[in-house]
């Protein structure tokens, strides 16, 4: 069971979360040319290691947070709430 | 090659198994080839198989980081099936399928493909009309499946719980019974084995660490074991495939998760077939030793590791009890996690790349052990011939900007929901 360190709540087992994926994903102005709405709709970097990413805190606050988690040893480095609305 | 028969057996047995001899070599890279495979598991290995066999290309590398048979070919649940909606995927799994019926012979090497059926179970009259839809869908195609009443699901599979007092009561299920399983390992040796016997170099331990790009077009790979130079690469390493393309500046719509799997311990026979429950994100065949092979869902969260967490095999496992009660009280032998490419209309990428002479077969999701054959005949042709295979078209990489997309389960761009 990975733990994640919510900001409101505390450590919680991550079965209380649900996953929204990378939060260094920024939507693009609506008129900003297709190839920028096509990296942001469906290229990800995909990083093997350090990765900022959301989860949906479903079964607790209700809050969605930027979790730092490294992909390749599963190792969480902390948590924040998101500067903007994901 | 020596081919393995009835009379070479016999030789062996009675000189004392003395004789045997490595299945294929274990070749030093050359300093260049005529064609490069990065990634030596079946996809790889078919690729090269096709290529020689096909296409009459000899001078081939196949480049694997690891050793033959010990990445993601052998961490799967070696089913086989071609049960698919959508026409690409449908003509893409059926080749495979057609392949997979003859590839013992055609590799003169048992990779014990047993055509037990894939029994999707039905759990609402909403999925039966559903499953009946695919089922003809999948007929339109050519391919074969019939859609079982309770009864006839009850019949095929006595141990499954079909009463109305199970958990989700089953209301039916599209069976395929051409689909079925085959070991993965030895589809695995059998590719290497044959592709060595036409000539083709498989140098294991030998991971590619760069690609040598020239005005847009490739020119060889760095690898931990020098460079290598070839006018055309081929990669097939999904689960690693956005680390791999990024070397080459590649980015791609592409998220890598873990997908985990386990076996009980061995067991008389008592399950002929294959048995998923896609309403509760379960499972399960039994393997030739016994065992029964289960497996669930994703974790849903992006993984490197090859290991993953508790409560998803808890999940998988909850929904294995409510089918058949009778696994109560089995205990798990091994439990793993495999990397895989999770894309982002959960169809895989096949074919060309911005990079000339650079190709790409990844992000196959859960569906790559089933496409080995076939993925490796296309893939072989589109890099034979420096233009996609009519099969594989529709799976190229710019499908993601035009929106042809392949979304079999219209679940959109989020790689974990697919």
């Amino acid at each position: 069971m990975l733990r994640l360190p919510c900001p409101h709540c505390g450590l919680r087992d991550h079965a209380e979360f649900a996953y929204g994926g990378d939060a260094n994903v920024a939507k693009p102005a609506l008129d900003a040319p297709q190839q920028a709405w096509i990296e942001a709709v469906y290229m990800r970097a995909n990083p093997r290691g350090a990765h900022a990413e959301l989860w949906h805190h479903v079964h607790g606050c209700r809050a969605w947070i930027v979790v730092e988690r490294d992909t390749a040893t599963h190792v969480v480095r902390g948590a924040r709430l998101p500067e903007r609305k994901p | 090659m020596n081919a393995y028969s009835f009379a070479h057996l016999a030789y062996h047995a009675l000189t004392g198994h003395r004789h045997w001899r490595p299945a294929w070599r274990d070749p030093a890279p050359k300093a260049s080839y005529d064609a490069i495979i990065v990634g030596g598991g079946g996809h790889g290995l078919a690729t090269a198989y096709y290529l020689a066999k096909n296409h009459g290309l000899a001078n081939i590398a196949v480049l694997e980081k690891g050793w033959i048979g010990g990445g993601n070919t052998g961490r799967n649940t070696t089913i086989v099936r071609s049960n698919y909606l959508l026409n690409a995927n449908a003509q893409l799994y059926e080749l495979s399928l057609k392949l997979w019926h003859g590839l013992s012979a055609d590799l003169n090497y048992n990779v014990m493909f047993s055509p037990r059926g894939v029994l999707n179970l039905a759990h609402s009259d909403a999925q039966c009309d559903a499953f009946v839809r695919r089922g003809n869908a999948m007929r339109l195609n050519g391919i074969d499946a019939e859609f079982l009443d309770r009864d006839a699901v009850r019949r095929m599979v006595p141990l499954l719980d079909c009463s109305s007092a199970a958990r989700y009561p089953v209301h039916g299920g599209l069976l395929q019974r051409r689909g079925g399983t085959a070991r993965h390992d030895a589809v695995a040796w059998g590719l290497a084995r044959a592709a060595d016997a036409r000539g083709v170099d498989i140098v294991q331990n030998c991971e590619v660490t760069g690609f040598r790009i020239v005005n847009g077009r490739i020119e060889g790979v760095e690898t931990s074991r020098g460079p290598i130079a070839a006018p055309k690469v081929g990669l097939a390493v999904a689960g690693h495939s956005g680390q791999v393309a990024a070397l080459a500046g590649l980015r791609l719509p592409i998220e890598s998760h873990v997908l985990q799997a386990f076996v009980s311990e061995p067991l008389k026979p008592m399950l002929d077939t294959v048995v998923t429950f896609g309403a509760g994100h379960f499972y399960v065949s039994q393997s030739d030793k016994g065992e029964l092979v289960m497996g669930g869902d994703l974790d849903f969260y992006n993984s490197y590791a090859q290991r993953g967490n508790l409560p998803a095999i808890e999940h998988a496992a909850a929904g294995a009890l409510q089918l058949f009660p009778s696994f109560s009280r089995l205990r798990l032998m091994r439990l793993w996690g495999g990397v895989m490419d999770m894309t982002m209309d959960g169809s895989p990428i096949i074919g060309m790349t911005p990079v000339q002479g650079l190709y790409l077969n990844g992000g196959w999701c859960y569906g790559g052990f089933k496409a080995t054959p076939g993925s490796g005949w296309v893939f072989a042709d589109t890099i034979a011939n420096d233009r996609p295979h009519p099969i594989a078209a529709p799976f190229s990489l710019e499908r993601f900007a035009t929106g042809a997309l392949l979304d079999e389960k219209g679940a959109g761009p989020v790689p974990k929901d697919h």
